[in-house]
This record gives C-alpha cells, structure tokens and sequence, in this order.
C-alpha cells in the first residue's frame, strides 16, 4: 500500500478522548434536568386490561400514549413506521413500553414503577421464527407474520435441479448478537429556543429528526437534533434512538423538560435492538463435473415484534446468500418474520454475516461431502469481473479475490496446517471467502438518501465539512478531514468539522452501511476539488455537492433486479483453532486476514477497523449468546454476555490490497462491514476440522460442542463426514 | 460519587455492575471499579482519577501513545484504559504483551480488539524505561 493518502495521521479526537475531555451525553449538564424510567410491559403478547399509576409526588409524571401531540402519531417513523412510541391496547414484546415516568430522582421512579398495576390478557406469544411462521397465537401482523416476503431468481434453477447428477441440502442457524457500545444509549430532551431540541447519542441525527418529527406532530423544521460525542453504534445507534427520543420528546410536550435518559446496560442488554437471528436453508445441485449449477435458498429472519429496517437487512441477507460464487442457476426467498420478541435491527454487516456464515458453510460441507478439496472447490466457483450477480446486475470492478486468497493462505501457512490436521484432532484452520457491498441496496442512495454535503471556505482560509455523517468511534472525523486536506494540501487539522446539528447541516444520509467513506467521502472530494482553485478568492465560499448515482447502474426496486450495490469490498480470513477436549473451548491460534477497501484513507484507521470487527466477530462465532426465556433474554449484564477480552483472541493479522474504486474518494471503498463478516464461517471450518463433525449453528458454545460430539458419538459420523444429506442422482 | 458530586466526568460509567473498567481509578494506588466502590470504604485512602492521571509523566506519554498507535476509537473506554496501563506501569511492572493483556483484561473495549492498545501500553512502558534511566 504505497499511497500518500494511506500513511496514517494521528486521530484527531484521539487525545481528548483519552484524558477524559472528550464530553459524552452523560458528561454534560443540564440545568433542571430530571430522569426518567420506561414503565415496560411484563407479558410478550396480549391486551391491557388495567394500567393504573399510584400517586404521583410533586415533581412526578406519567407519560403514555394518551399524551401524544394532536397531530403526532403512535409510530415513529423509520424505513417503515409501525414502530409504536407507546404500547396503546395491546402490548406486543416483553419490555415494550407502556408510558415513561419523569421525576428528579432515578430511586423513586423505580419505587414508583413497582407500584404500578398492569393487568395483561395474555396471548400465546410467537417467539421463534417457526413460532412466527406457524402464526403461534394467531398473526400479529397481516394473516401470515410476514413483514416482508421476497424471491429473486436467476437463470432458470427448476431446470438445473432436475438435470443435477448431485443434490445435496443444508441448513445454518446464526444467533442472537447485542451490540454492546460502550456507552449506553443516552439521550436529553428539551425546548430551546421554541424548537424541541434532542441531544443524543446516535449514529443517524437526521434519522432521529424525521422520527421525533412524526411523532409528536411537528414540521422537521421545529426539531433540532444535535449528536453528542458518541461512544460506539455498531447499527444499534441507527433507528433503536428514534424511539427514545420520540418518548422522550411526547413527555417534554406533556410534562415539560429537559429530560435525561442515560439507559442502564442491563435495560440495554434486554430491551435495545439487536442482531436478527436467522434460519438459511439450502438446495445445491452439482453437475458431472462437480460444479454448482444450481442454488435454492429459503432465508428467514426473526425481525421481532416491529419491522423497522428488517426488510432491507432481509434485502443484504438475500444478496450475500450465494456469497462470492458465480452460479448459473439460483432461487432465493427471504422472509422477515413477525415474532413477540424485542425488535431486531441493524447491526455491523446488516444481514450479511448471517447469510456469509451459511454460503460459506455450504460450500464447505459440498467439497467435503463429494470429496474434493475444499479451498480449490471454493476458488473454481469465484466471481471475476463481468459475472452476472443473483440479482442479475454485473461485477464492474476487478475481482482481485485469487491474490487475496493466496495472500492468507501462505501468510498463515494453511496448506501444511491443514494437511497436519487430523480430522476430530483437536485443531483445525479454516478459510472464509466474502464480499460486501458498499452503501445502500440498489438505488437507496439515489432514491431515498439523496445525500448533500457543503464545503466551506471561511474568510480566514480554513476549509470546513458541513455534513450529517458523524464520528461513532469509526474515524470519521479524520478520514473525512484527510479528504479534504489532500485534496486542498493543508494539514489535516486546518480542516474544520464539527458535531452534527441538524439545524446547520445538510442530510447527508446516516452513518452506516459502509457509506461514509465510500459515498459520502467521495462528495466531500469532489467539493474539495471545486473549491481548490478558489481558496484564494477573498471572504467565504460554499460548495454544494449532491449525490449522483454511477450512470452504468441499474436497479428496479420493485423486482430486486439490477445492480444491487455500487462496489463491493473482499476479503478473505483464515482463523486456526484449538477445541479443548474436556472442556470444549475453543481458543483461536491465529487469525490472518486480508481485504480489498479500494484503497485505505488510512491505513491505521482501517487497521483499527479490521482488528475490532475481528474481535467482534470472533465473539459473535464463539462467546456472544442470548438465550431467551418466556420472552425474556437471560443475559442481563457483561457478566452473563461475554463479549471478547483483551485475553480472548490473538493480535490480529492483517493486510490490505490496492484496487481503486473510480467513485471512491481516492478509490476508497467501505471497510466497516466487510472487517466483520468472514469470521464466524472461518472459525466454524475450524472447528468443524478439530472435533470432527458438522457446525450448522452460531454461536459455537462449549455447550454446542459438547452438542455435536454426542450427536457424532450416536451416528459415528466422524468416520463417513456425509453428514450433510444428499441424492445421488447419478 | 467520582461524576456527578466531584463533577469528574473523564471517569465513565459503562455498566454501573463492576464489569467493563470503563470507571476504573487507582484506590491507594490499587486499580479498582469505582462504580462498585462503597463510599465508606474510601476513608483514608487516596483516589486518583483520570483527571490526575493524565497530568503525571507516565500519564501524558500513555495519551500520547495511545494517539499515535491508532488505540483510541469511540473512546468511551479509554479513560479507564489509560489508568490500567498507568497501574501496570506504575504498579505491578511486567510489559511482554502476555502481561499487558492481562493487566488491561478487566477493562473491556468493543471497537479496537485490544491490539492497537497492547501496542500503546507497550510503547509507553519503553517511555518508562527511558525515563527512569
């Protein structure tokens, strides 16, 4: 990586942060501010009979959806808007919130919340996706649970089956993930200046703006939303304020503010959106010449009681679950199904690491199941430039894959590693193979985000980004500047950019989906570029710079079909491991991994990002497990969910390819997503190579293990590795 | 009590249970969690908090490593960070990554994978070793 623009700067929020300056939510002060406790709802499913509020002291108030502004509406509006401020009637998850109790001390509010009576008829709550599917209780939405219900086809997969020599089916099931920032979600509401005005943590200000806005009824232009130094997202910062903010925006209109709400982990562990789990099933067919000429995928996902983001995390989903193979003929049906279960929302990779897990993992068990070898299987599959996609659009990059591959495997000596691994020995290496598209789905970005960036040059000569992408902990704040500096040839630091205030900046889009760099960067670029040779042009100048989609593209929304991302970044990881045999722990030797980003704005900020989504998908794959209970997650606190320590994983080995991306600022493309996604299914092709037997499931407990190694005992299938069933047509 | 009756807000709350060292402060020069901290048992005893910290020699070339390894993400761990690499310096010695990922183990960060913050610490711990000759 011999670029200028990839030698690395200091962070340049790296210092405060780390003398305790930076000012998070919590950290500031606001005169007269009281607190507030969401009163939830103890049932899943079911109708309220009584809600009834003891008496309130001096001080106190009861906020619930009777106090929603004439004009306002009990939905807040999201990607779509059936998410409730207030449970009115019926309640629909456990925790889902009945109203919000205001007072100045947070130990009375908790008395005060006990004291309630809630009377509940319960309804037979649907907590599984089969529960979902089965409609357990009767519908909750629509006459068939499903929030969304999509197929894509291409080539023609019914005739391909019944040619097929082979057919083989298999199935994978991923987990619930918390996000687990570090800073809880955290908000304050108040009126200032005759406008509403939230402080909060988030990843989206805009998001927040056009929630709180439908809410409580008021023109966008009467809601200021200002993001507070924000202490990591992950996607659990992308919508899950929205809903806080609207509560607490109806109780500022009702009761008066400012009003704080800094969340406990633990009513954050339960009650805050998550990972959706997933459920992959798959149909391959083989040809003589053992090749897949046809795929059928039939993919699930528990989107909880609200739909919120679930049919585009559903849309991610459906796109990766041929992963980075180039096959002919292939079905895929997606489902996002209602359950009474929290909401699940937008987590780092966005439905793709579930759907990655189980393509990868398909592949796998077919090379094995027909006895070739796993790594060559898997390469004579690739996508090159010009393959037609499973949504019919083209790859239009140069699929730089072959060398990335070669990289990791000779970088973590996988040949002699694996051929010394006896197969149930105990240790096993695996390799994943993944792509992830860059910003919105299809033409998101041109439809419905619509982005605006300004770039402006003060009078005294520092140039200034005015936009709505925000520093969650990602880098933001440098690699946006470092843009613009280089573009401009000043110091990084002469660039000014401020924490976004939606009453002085424009919408730029939220910060997610791998976008800021790739889409918002490459804008902050082109103003850059038009405003060089203005920079000694007296007083101030601004320069608008909209969003133009690539003009090769194509997308029809209504079909799925066309160019579903932009640009796609790749990536391949190898992950080597031990299985304790008594213990069934699983502790990981080595990871290496290697990416093509385009090319990095800066090395270390992307190096940061590859070791984090390391770490975080390593504890998806192995640590990270949410059971539910009567519609309650067991997990409460960091003790009972473990998300990796310094001690858990090895330093991470990375290295990154150069492949310029023509609209990427400097041929960037995104890095946040693609960093997490190859993990689990390296990890799992491990462990499947150490103990001798299949991993359909994430996360891989000790106790799944134990699982498997008894289930393999039963069937002995450790000596014939068919365990994925099959036709043999031939 | 270290936040919001000292107004010492470098201090951070991430779970209030003891768990993830975001509020850690050296308690008689002993890193402990504040959050689970009783009062009581404080008497008598010196709490130094980040604020503190940052100011000492070891505290600024720790903050100054930490910048320029890339170890500072979101942050909101960090404060904490620093003070279980101002103990393991200052304290217990022992600087081969093995140690320092054992001394910063009760301090947890979901943005960086510790291994930008390993390198840190084991930067500033050479600065230690340069300073004390």
């Amino acid at each position: 990586m011999s670029h200028t623009i990839s030698a690395p700067v200091e962070r340049l929020d790296a210092r405060e942060k780390s003398r305790g300056e930076a000012r998070y939510l919590a950290d500031l002060h606001f005169p007269g501010v009281r607190k507030c406790r969401f009163l939830r709802s103890p049932a899943a499913r079911g109708t309220v009979r009584v809600l009834q509020a003891p008496a309130l002291p001096e001080g106190y108030a009861f906020v619930c959806a009777a106090d929603i502004p004439t004009g306002g509406r009990n939905s807040v509006q999201m990607i779509t808007s059936d998410w409730r401020v207030f449970a009115d009637g019926d309640v629909r998850f456990l925790g889902e919130p009945l109203g919000l109790l205001v007072g100045p001390h947070a130990g009375v509010l908790e008395e005060l919340a006990k004291a309630f009576t809630i009377e509940i008829d319960e309804v037979e709550p649907a907590f599984t996706e089969e529960d979902g599917l089965a409609c357990v209780g009767g519908p909750s939405f629509g006459t068939d649970n499903l929030f969304a219900d999509h197929t894509i086809v291409k080539g023609s997969p019914e005739d391909a089956f019944e040619s097929a020599r082979l057919v083989v089916t298999d199935t994978f099931r991923t987990g619930v993930q918390e996000h687990v920032y570090m800073e809880p979600q955290s908000l304050v509401v108040l009126e200032e200046g005759g406008r509403l005005t939230i402080y909060i943590s988030t990843q989206c200000p805009f998001y927040v703006r056009e929630g709180v806005s439908s809410a409580v009824g008021r023109p966008v232009s009467e809601v200021v939303v200002k993001q507070t130094v924000t202490g990591g997202g992950f996607g659990g910062k992308e919508h899950y304020p929205d809903t806080l903010a609207a509560a607490l925006s109806v109780a500022v209109l009702a009761v008066g503010g400012p009003i704080e709400f800094v969340m406990e982990r633990g009513e954050d562990m339960l009650f805050s959106a998550k990972r959706h789990p997933s459920t992959v099933r798959y149909r391959a067919a083989l040809d003589e010449n053992n090749r897949v000429v046809a795929l059928d995928a039939d993919l699930t996902i528990n989107a909880g009681a609200y739909q919120s983001g679930s049919g585009v995390v559903l849309q991610r989903a459906m796109f990766s679950a041929a992963g980075v193979y180039d096959i002919p003929n292939v079905r895929i049906r997606g489902r996002a199904v209602c359950t009474n279960t929290v909401p699940n929302d937008a987590f780092r990779g966005f439905g793709a690491p579930q759907a990655l897990f189980a393509a990868e993992g398909l592949m796998t068990h077919i090379a094995r199941r027909i006895g070739v070898d796993e790594v060559d299987f898997r390469r004579s599959h690739l996508v090159t430039r010009g393959s037609i996609t499973v949504t019919n659009g083209t790859i239009r990059e140069e699929v730089i894959l072959p060398r990335i591959i070669d990289h990791v495997l000779d970088a973590s000596d996988y040949r002699g590693k694996d051929a010394a691994c006896k197969w149930g020995g105990g240790r096993g290496i695996g390799l994943s193979i993944f792509k992830h598209g860059s910003a919105f789905t299809g033409s998101g970005e041109r439809d419905i985000i619509k982005a605006e960036i300004r770039l402006r040059k003060h009078a005294d000569g520092r140039p200034e980004i005015i936009a709505s992408t925000v520093e969650i902990g990602q880098g933001a704040l440098t690699t946006l500047r470092k843009i613009v500096a280089t573009e401009l040839d000043i110091p990084v630091a002469d660039v000014l950019y401020h924490d976004a205030d939606t009453s002085r900046v424009p919408d730029s889009g939220p910060t997610c989906a791998s976008r800021s760099v790739a889409v918002v960067g490459y804008l902050i670029e082109q103003a850059a570029r038009r405003l060089k040779s203005r920079m000694n042009e007296p007083g101030e100048i601004e320069v608008v710079q909209r969003y133009e989609h690539p003009p090769e593209l194509v997308w029809d929304q209504e079909t799925y079909q066309g160019d579903a991302y932009p640009s796609y970044s790749w990536g391949a990881n190898v992950v080597e491991v031990e299985v304790d045999r008594y213990t069934h722990e699983v502790r990981v030797v080595g990871v290496w991994t290697a990416y093509d980003v385009g090319r990095a704005i800066d090395s270390i900020v992307v190096q940061g990002q590859i070791e984090g989504g390391a770490s975080q998908g390593l504890g998806y794959a192995t640590l990270e497990k949410m059971e539910l209970k009567d519609g309650r997650y067991q997990q409460v606190s960091m003790a009972d969910y473990m998300i990796p320590t310094s001690l858990d994983f090895p330093a991470i080995e990375s290295k990154l390819f150069d492949n310029p991306y023509p609209y990427g600022p400097s041929g960037a493309k995104g890095a946040g997503e693609v960093v997490f996604d190859g993990l689990a299914p390296a990890l799992a092709s491990a462990v499947e190579k150490a103990i001798g037997g299949p991993v359909h499931e994430l996360p891989v407990t000790p106790e799944r293990i134990a699982e498997l190694l008894r289930g393999r005992r039963e069937t002995d299938d450790s000596i014939r590795p068919e365990w994925i069933r099959a036709v043999d047509k031939g | 009590m270290v936040r919001d009756d000292l107004g010492l807000t470098g201090t951070k709350e991430g779970c209030g249970e003891g768990e993830c060292g975001a509020c850690s402060v050296l308690l008689g020069g002993r890193l402990v969690n504040s959050c689970i901290v009783p009062v009581g048992s404080v008497e008598g005893l010196t709490v130094d908090t980040i604020e503190a910290v940052r100011e000492t020699p070891t505290g600024q070339s720790l903050v100054q490593r930490f910048a320029e390894e890339g170890a500072v993400q979101c942050g909101f761990c960090i404060p904490g960070m620093i003070m279980a690499g101002y103990a393991l310096i200052r304290e217990k010695g022992g600087q081969t990554d093995a140690e320092i990922r054992e001394g910063i183990s009760g301090n947890l960060c979901r943005c960086t994978g510790y291994d930008r913050i390993v390198a840190a610490t084991r930067a500033a711990f050479r600065d230690e070793d340069r300073r004390r000759g």
